[in-house]
């Protein structure tokens, strides 16, 4: 032993593995400083202005105070489009290459081309619907903001839905065939019911992406200083509401720019938290 | 689950319908479901093929009036309505260069971590606490980067760095200038941070994904876990570590709120990191909605058109270098 330890080069091996473990500590304690760090300055700039206004008050002028509410139900608004235009798709896109060609040409295609839509820069959607909708239709709207994240929302919910129907197991397809069940009825009765968790996982972590998402946003949906429903029209929202307050001079709007960043980091977190709890529990 | 579906049938069939009615209306709708699921997949193709048209006819006016000249020049004029899009692909190219730099090895150091030291207990807090990294919107990292991250920069590491390279042959021209606090360097900075979560869980997982076999036979040799990792783990998982290392350079490049932040929106090239610039997404972002005449539109459009040809070309390769490692492991 003694031998091995006045061995230089035994030594120079045991220096460095030391080190480069000494290393991986430390990229980790980094990795988790940032995380501690952004979440401590958003929640203590933030906090402060989380009064009951925010949530009853529109966007206020520059230099008087205000809350966020028209901001946050155009935000719901568009959201719950884009889900009601996204779902659908991409639930049915995920069957087709789940159940229908699991191996075939067609599907590796999708699958390929879906993966790359998954992170295509979102601004680049932006300027899709702004060519398709804004230009022809002549101005901004509540609707092309929509599209726009509906766009979004695809990808996401085709890959979890064909990843989940992917874990059903096939004896239970093999049993709904066995009785003479049409394929169809079996994936809509059988293999969407095992995999509803699933699914429903893929929808939250479509609406987490989304919420948060401001480029798409800036010339689809625009912004609105009012309250406004009106989906043929600009419409505000949260974070392009945010952008423009936090680039501002005035301090008012900067404040409750930090405001509106912690309520999106915290429901986008709590979405992603319960999402995975989803299927965590399987 | 069966039950359900079988009961259901039985007692449409009893309520008087003939069993050759009810096999037809089965097989109508078995059709329709499956043409649905089909033309849903081929609508992700559609959307895909959309957005390159409609960029392509957008750019259109732009690409002919500067042609390929377009692509190499720095002017950025709306007055005089002379557009070039060096200055942008420069600054989306040194900022993703800056982030890699950092995200990379720290990426994979973090996955070493999690894969080969980490107690058993506390891989799954850490690895969610990583992924949580990568929900946070990008909007956030932006007021952040903006109102802290930047003015510490200014104070405190930029002086640094201007006073430690000054007299460097070399680095002084890369670390110039007054510290304005944004800049390339911090939009760098921000990415790097962003991008690191992705890079960390594909490592994780393809690291996870090398045979114990492997491993235990070199330590059976008696390397170090370092030696293991280094010598073992990463020549095997290669191609997959490039896959994720490609598909956080995708996102680096196409990030848009975080950059346009703290960017500094300059249209022009400096050697210095120190000094603001401009990328692809930032231009668009910052300019779209000013852009009064339909070059100045079209340029923009034209820029898009640029970022997602190179960005699609990017996601490709991490694709297909992570199928390949899926391959061997499945």
């Amino acid at each position: 032993m003694a031998n091995f330890a006045s061995n230089p080069l035994y030594a120079r091996r045991r220096r460095a593995d030391a080190v480069s473990k000494g290393l991986a500590y430390a990229a980790t304690a980094f990795g988790l400083g940032w995380l501690v760090l952004i979440l401590g300055i958003l929640l203590v700039n933030g906090i402060g202005g989380l009064t009951l206004e925010v949530f009853t008050h529109d966007t206020p002028p520059p230099g008087s105070d205000g809350g966020l509410l028209n901001a946050i139900v155009g935000s719901l608004l568009m959201t719950v489009l884009a889900v009601l235009i996204g779902t659908p798709i991409g639930v049915l896109a995920g069957t087709y290459m789940a159940e229908y060609g699991r191996h075939d040409r067609l599907s590796s295609i999708v699958r390929f081309i879906n993966d790359i839509l998954l992170s295509a820069p979102s601004i680049v959607i932006g300027l899709f619907v702004y060519q398709i909708m804004v230009a022809p239709m002549g101005h901004f709207s509540g609707y092309a903001g929509a599209v726009s994240l509906a766009v979004l929302v695809i990808p996401v919910v085709v890959r979890t839905t064909e990843d989940m129907l992917n874990l059903v197991p096939d004896t239970m397809r093999e049993a709904a065939a066995s009785i003479g069940l049409p394929r169809a009825h079996m994936i809509l009765r059988i293999a969407y019911r095992a995999a509803r968790a699933g699914i429903v996982t893929g929808v939250l972590l479509a609406v987490a992406r989304v919420s948060g998402e401001t480029a798409p946003l800036l010339f689809t949906a625009l912004n609105n200083q009012f309250f406004s429903v009106n989906m043929n029209a600009p419409m505000p929202s949260l974070p392009v509401v945010i952008f423009q307050f936090a680039l501002s001079p005035y301090e008012e709007w900067q404040r409750l720019a930090w405001t509106g960043a912690l309520i999106i980091t915290v429901t986008v977190l709590a979405l992603s938290i319960v999402a995975r709890s989803l299927t965590a529990r399987k | 689950m069966s039950e359900v579906a079988l009961n259901d049938t039985v007692l449409r069939t009893e309520g008087g319908a003939s069993r050759a009615a009810v096999l037809k209306r089965l097989r109508v709708t078995d059709n329709l479901f499956r043409l649905l699921t089909r033309n849903a997949a081929l609508f992700v193709l559609v959307i895909l093929s959309g957005v390159i048209v409609a960029l392509v006819i957008g750019a259109l006016p732009a690409l002919q009036k500067f042609g390929i000249s377009f692509v190499f020049t720095e002017v950025w004029n709306p007055v005089t309505e002379q557009f070039g899009a060096l200055a942008p692909i420069y600054g989306t190219l040194v900022t993703s260069i800056i982030a890699m730099a950092i995200a990379v090895p720290v990426g994979i150091m973090v996955a070493f971590f999690l894969t080969e030291l980490c107690p058993k207990w506390l891989r799954r807090p850490i690895a969610i606490a990583i992924e949580l990294l990568a929900g946070i919107p990008s909007i956030i990292y932006g007021i952040w980067g903006l109102f802290v991250f930047a003015p510490f920069l200014q104070k405190y590491v930029q002086p640094f760095l201007i006073d430690t390279f000054e007299n460097v042959p070399g680095l002084s021209s890369l670390f110039e200038g007054p510290p304005y606090g944004i800049g390339m360097l911090t939009a760098g900075l921000i990415l790097a941070i962003m991008v690191l979560p992705f890079i960390t869980a594909i490592s994780r997982d393809v690291f996870d994904a090398v045979p114990p076999v492997l491993k235990e036979a070199a330590f059976g040799l008696g390397c170090t876990r370092w030696e293991v990792f280094r010598h073992v783990v990463l020549p095997y998982t290669r191609v997959g570590v490039i896959g994720g290392v490609m598909l956080g350079l995708g996102r680096a490049l196409g990030e848009t709120m975080a950059v346009t932040f703290v960017i500094g929106n300059a249209h022009k090239i400096s050697a210095s990191i120190l000094q603001p610039g401009t990328t692809i997404s930032a231009s668009i972002a910052n300019e779209f909605t000013e852009a009064v005449s339909d070059m100045y539109t079209s340029s923009l459009t034209a820029l898009g058109l640029i970022l997602f040809v190179i960005t699609f070309f990017v996601l490709a390769a991490a694709r297909y270098m992570l199928s390949r490692i899926q391959k061997r492991g499945g």
